[in-house]
């Protein structure tokens, strides 16, 4: 197959893709903009695997594979495709930032496996080569690793606490200084000790830079608490990407460089919007080590009185109001509660109440993670507004139902400058005239901060599992 | 505690200062409510109507002796005699211009709030008797205007020949003020306003009016909320302005009042005569010297060109239901304000400005005149700001761009020739990246997520292109194999999770 066919169908692939990214910005475009990243994905692998079956005849590297390679690529991708799509149809829309942790992963090992396989190819001999590949192996097995830790800390298989090695910052720049030291050493290595001409050495740096990257990913993500993970997820989303482009270097990949190029600064934008949300510095979140002082547990501070309430009384509230904003937390995803929470948005339009939601941009363990769970529920999208959209409205609020959320509603984030999320723009919940807030008890959030709105005197608690009381009120209504 | 609503003794007073509505507010406060037989008859509430809301009807001499009395008017000399010592009065006194009253009221050791007296704050505006009974009078005065007024305020076209438009002049656009612009507007008249604070023009448009300006340099705002006399030279303006405005219209409504002097004249006796015969002019200032040449207190004048000057005093008493729940509604929401453990105990709190403001005798003490309230909420110190950035020296910006771009440029020289055709379209890449998803919604986050997540799923070209290789090693076979297999998880999974998650998002 000509060459320039299958790079024509790269570049038309890139294009599709940097469609598909503007079409996900928006809710009416974002149906097509998916549909369009799938058609270019479709050409892309298409001519690729023609392009490499048939080979493309420019030079000796680009010999056709050999014939039992199409049986082996129809399967590998079926069997893979096969899992993916069984994973994508089958999980919880709660345990979406899991997946999507999961995913990152494989895009991490597919670089470094890339890596090491353009390493063993005969026939690349520059310098450039070997530096680009070093790069390309480093971000992907950083990503690999990280993903992996995160994908446990939000499934619960490992504890979310931050781990706190001693001087952990120390730790992640004698990463950094080892991976710079060994490119080094690999670039300027005689050629005699490459695998290409049988030498051992280049395989002992690699498998030395490959273990360095691996330990530095955990340690990046393990040092980081459960309650920053939509900054982590969002930010390995963005390592991907970096580490595809790595690997695009590494083949002189147009395509891959492009495509890698847009994830990763798409990511990292995202990142830094959860970064702004958060009041954290974009800088030290790329580092790793903003999650420092992810652990500190507030001053045991006695705020006075905490009111309870039933959900007889709050449905009550509620019929009697004609204004009513609901702010979710992830606590709302752990009861899987959005279910009722919907049918309660419904019963009380039906009833002529105004009902709102508030999202904080931090909300859940993903970015955009409680939009996602209420679309699944059903609520209609132009009732779920961004904080700063909504922030205004809460003086003319007649009541606010927290549900499960904790941080991003604690006043001492604006009031209290010693606090630990002091700066951090939070949703003004107490400014309505009545909060209720649903909560299992009166343990801190994520943050491990008190939150002086719980013993307010227009708050009420509501205790319990939030879906139980949610549907206690749709009974009481 | 027990509150004592008395029957108002003052000649044509016909309001009463609780309803049945509110007493049943006021016994939630805890509070046993004493009213006093035909309190509320003038304003149609009969007693049995109380008597339903849980409240007693009982004589004069009981009511009197409860420990709180509420009710509109200053009470008589009998009526302080008739209180029990240290008993709460609610009532409206006129403190600047009656101290005999409060001396009287502070030898029975009471203590008097007063509802005259409620700073002009945002938070008390729920108990400001001065702006419900303002409101009351202004959409009176209206009415009486267009009792006297000989034809239609609203204009019509009829097979008996059309009937133009009423023109409604109104001076001073405070609370009585755009209730009257409100109420004649309602009426269907052509409504011009104007005030010596040009800041209410936003208001007076908003009640549909047509604001006119004094053409005058000065202009005042003042920060109790109330006008304040103007200087000579406005004053010639306006009197210019005025003398204009009652040339073309037929219905004058004034409104204005500075407090602690007697009201500002606005309309001489010239400009009377200038007027059509059969206009009316309410003048809503009279009880306070008048803002009309020959207005009367309480009377209906008419000049010699045939203009009705009307003078009543008592415009918010001419609506004695309405006026009544509303001057109800102001006592409860102190009460509220007074009582915060809902347990029927009057509880004052001097730190705040508007109970101190209020408390004009205190157990047998007279403390006003309050301390000065500013009418804007003290506003909170503006946060520290970052110390401002100095901008800087052009030059220096771009000396460092320029040091910048030549080390690039000399990393690009150095750097091998392959290596720069990808690296421009990376940097492309990334900035493109970085617009396309500029202004991504936020509910779209995940969704966008993991669609990127899908794209680089992409690296499973590299994977592919591996197995051209793969003949020559095994271990370059496995690797792409394994490359293949996670790649493709993403590319399929990926994808398909997308559409799943954007089915689900629906417009309400």
């Amino acid at each position: 197959m000509s060459i320039s066919l299958l790079q024509g169908s790269f570049i038309i692939a890139g294009l599709l893709f940097i469609l598909a990214l503007a079409g996900l910005s928006k809710h009416e475009t974002s149906r097509r903009g998916n549909v369009l990243g799938a058609i270019g994905m479709a050409l892309a692998l298409v001519f690729t695997i023609f392009g490499t079956v048939l080979g493309t005849g420019t030079g000796a590297l680009d010999q056709a594979a050999p014939r039992w390679a199409v049986a082996v690529i129809i399967a590998a991708m079926a069997i893979g495709g096969a899992f993916g799509v069984f994973k994508a149809l089958r999980v919880e829309m709660t345990g979406m930032p899991q997946l999507i942790a999961l995913l990152h992963s494989f895009v991490g090992l597919t670089a470094v496996l890339v890596g090491w396989n353009s390493y063993l190819e005969p026939g690349h001999s520059d310098k450039l080569h070997y530096g680009e590949l070093f790069v390309g192996v480093f971000i992907g097995a950083v990503t690999f690793t990280g993903s992996i830790i995160a994908y446990l800390k939000l499934s619960a298989k490992m504890k979310s606490a931050p781990l706190m090695l001693p001087k952990h910052n120390l730790w992640n720049l004698a990463g950094l200084v080892l991976f710079a030291g060994l490119t080094v050493a690999f670039v300027l290595l005689p050629e005699s000790q490459h695998v290409g001409q049988g030498g051992a050495l280049g395989l002992i740096l690699l498998s030395a830079l490959t273990l360095v990257a691996l330990l530095l990913g955990l340690h990046l993500v393990a040092s980081i608490g459960g309650g920053d993970m939509p900054v982590v997820v969002s930010m390995l989303n963005s390592y991907s990407g970096w580490a595809a482009a790595a690997a695009g270097f590494t083949l002189d990949n147009d395509l891959l460089i492009i495509t890698g190029a847009l994830v990763g600064s798409s990511g990292a934008y995202l990142s830094y919007i959860m970064c702004k949300a958060m009041n954290r510095s974009f800088i030290s979140v790329i580092a790793g080590g903003f999650g420092s002082d992810g652990g500190v547990v507030g001053e045991a501070k006695d705020l006075g009185e905490h009111r309870e309430t039933s959900a007889p009384e709050v449905a009550e509230l509620l019929k009697a109001a004609s204004s009513v904003v609901i702010t979710p937390g992830y606590g709302m995803a752990v009861a899987q509660a959005q279910g009722p929470v919907a049918d309660l948005t419904s019963k009380l339009r039906a009833l002529g109440v105004e009902v709102r939601f508030g999202i904080h941009p931090v909300a859940g363990r993903l970015p955009g993670h409680m939009n996602v769970l209420l679309a699944e529920a059903k609520v209609p999208y132009d009732i779920v507004l961004e904080m700063d959209e909504i922030n205004d409205d809460f003086e003319s609020t007649d009541v606010v139902l927290v549900i499960g959320a904790n941080d991003t509603v604690n006043p001492a984030a604006l009031e209290d400058p010693t606090s630990p999320i002091a700066g951090m723009p939070v949703l003004e919940v107490w400014k309505a005239a009545q909060v209720i807030v649903f909560k299992r008890s009166m343990n801190t959030g994520y943050a491990g901060v008190q939150n002086p709105l719980f013993f307010k005197e227009n708050t009420a608690m509501l205790f319990g599992d939030a879906k139980e009381r949610v549907e206690d009120i749709i009974r009481a209504l | 505690m027990r509150i004592g609503i008395p029957l108002e003794s003052l000649a044509g007073e016909t309001r009463v200062a609780a309803t049945p509505k509110s007493v049943a507010q006021l016994i939630k406060l805890g509070y046993e409510v004493l009213v006093e037989t035909g309190a509320g008859a003038q304003a149609s509430y009969p007693d049995g109507d109380y008597v339903g809301a849980g409240a007693e009807i009982v004589g004069r001499a009981t009511v009197w002796a409860a420990d709180a009395v509420a009710k509109i008017n200053p009470p008589t000399d009998a009526e302080i005699a008739a209180m029990s010592e240290g008993a709460t009065l609610i009532a409206l006194v006129a403190a600047p211009r009656s101290p005999e009253l409060l001396a009287k009221l502070a030898a029975r050791r009471l203590t008097v709030l007063a509802m005259d007296a409620v700073p002009r704050i945002s938070r008390a505006q729920a108990l400001d008797v001065i702006s419900s009974m303002a409101n009351s009078a202004g959409y009176r005065a209206v009415i009486e205007a267009a009792h006297e007024f000989g034809s239609f305020f609203t204009g019509q076209v009829t097979a008996a020949g059309k009937v133009p438009p009423a023109k409604v002049f109104v001076s001073g656009a405070g609370v009585a003020g755009l209730a009257a612009i409100g109420t004649a507007r309602a009426l269907g008249a052509i409504v011009r306003a104007t005030d010596v604070r040009a800041e209410v023009a936003e208001q007076v448009e908003s009640m549909g009016a047509e604001f006119v300006a004094v053409e005058a340099g000065e202009q005042q705002e003042s920060s109790d909320g109330y006008a304040k006399e103007a200087s000579e030279a406005y004053a010639e303006a306006a009197a210019r302005m005025y003398a204009e405005q009652v040339k073309e219209v037929d219905i004058v409504v004034t409104t204005a009042l500075i407090p602690g002097r007697p009201a500002p004249l606005l309309i001489t006796e010239e400009m009377l005569a200038t007027m059509k015969p059969g206009s009316v002019v309410v003048d809503m200032a009279a009880a306070n010297g008048g803002n009309v040449a020959g207005s009367a207190p309480d009377e209906l004048v008419t000049t010699p060109n045939g203009v009705k000057i009307i003078g009543y005093t008592d415009l918010a008493g001419r609506l004695p239901t309405q006026a009544s729940q509303l001057f109800a509604t102001n006592i409860v929401n102190l009460m509220k304000l007074v009582t915060p453990a809902k347990d029927g105990l009057i509880v004052l709190d001097m730190n705040d400005v508007v109970q101190r403001g209020m408390t004009v005798v205190s157990a047998g003490e007279v403390i006003w005149p309050p301390p000065p309230t500013p009418v804007s909420a003290p506003r909170p110190a503006p946060p520290p700001l970052k110390e401002p950035k100095a901008p800087r020296d052009p030059r220096v910006t771009y000396g460092v761009l320029g040091v910048c771009g030549l080390a690039l440029l000399g990393l690009f020289w150095a750097s091998p020739a392959g290596l720069l055709g990808h690296f421009m379209v990376f940097m492309l890449a990334v900035v493109i990246g970085y617009y396309v998803i500029g202004n991504v919604s936020h509910s779209l986050h995940t969704p966008l997520m993991s669609v990127t997540n899908a794209i680089s799923g992409i690296i499973v070209v590299g994977s592919l292109m591996g197995l051209r290789q793969a003949d020559s090693s095994i271990a370059i076979a496995v690797l792409s194999i394994g490359g293949i297999l996670l790649a493709s998880v993403n590319v399929f999974g990926g994808f398909t999770v997308t559409h799943r998650m954007l089915k689900m998002f629906r417009r309400g």
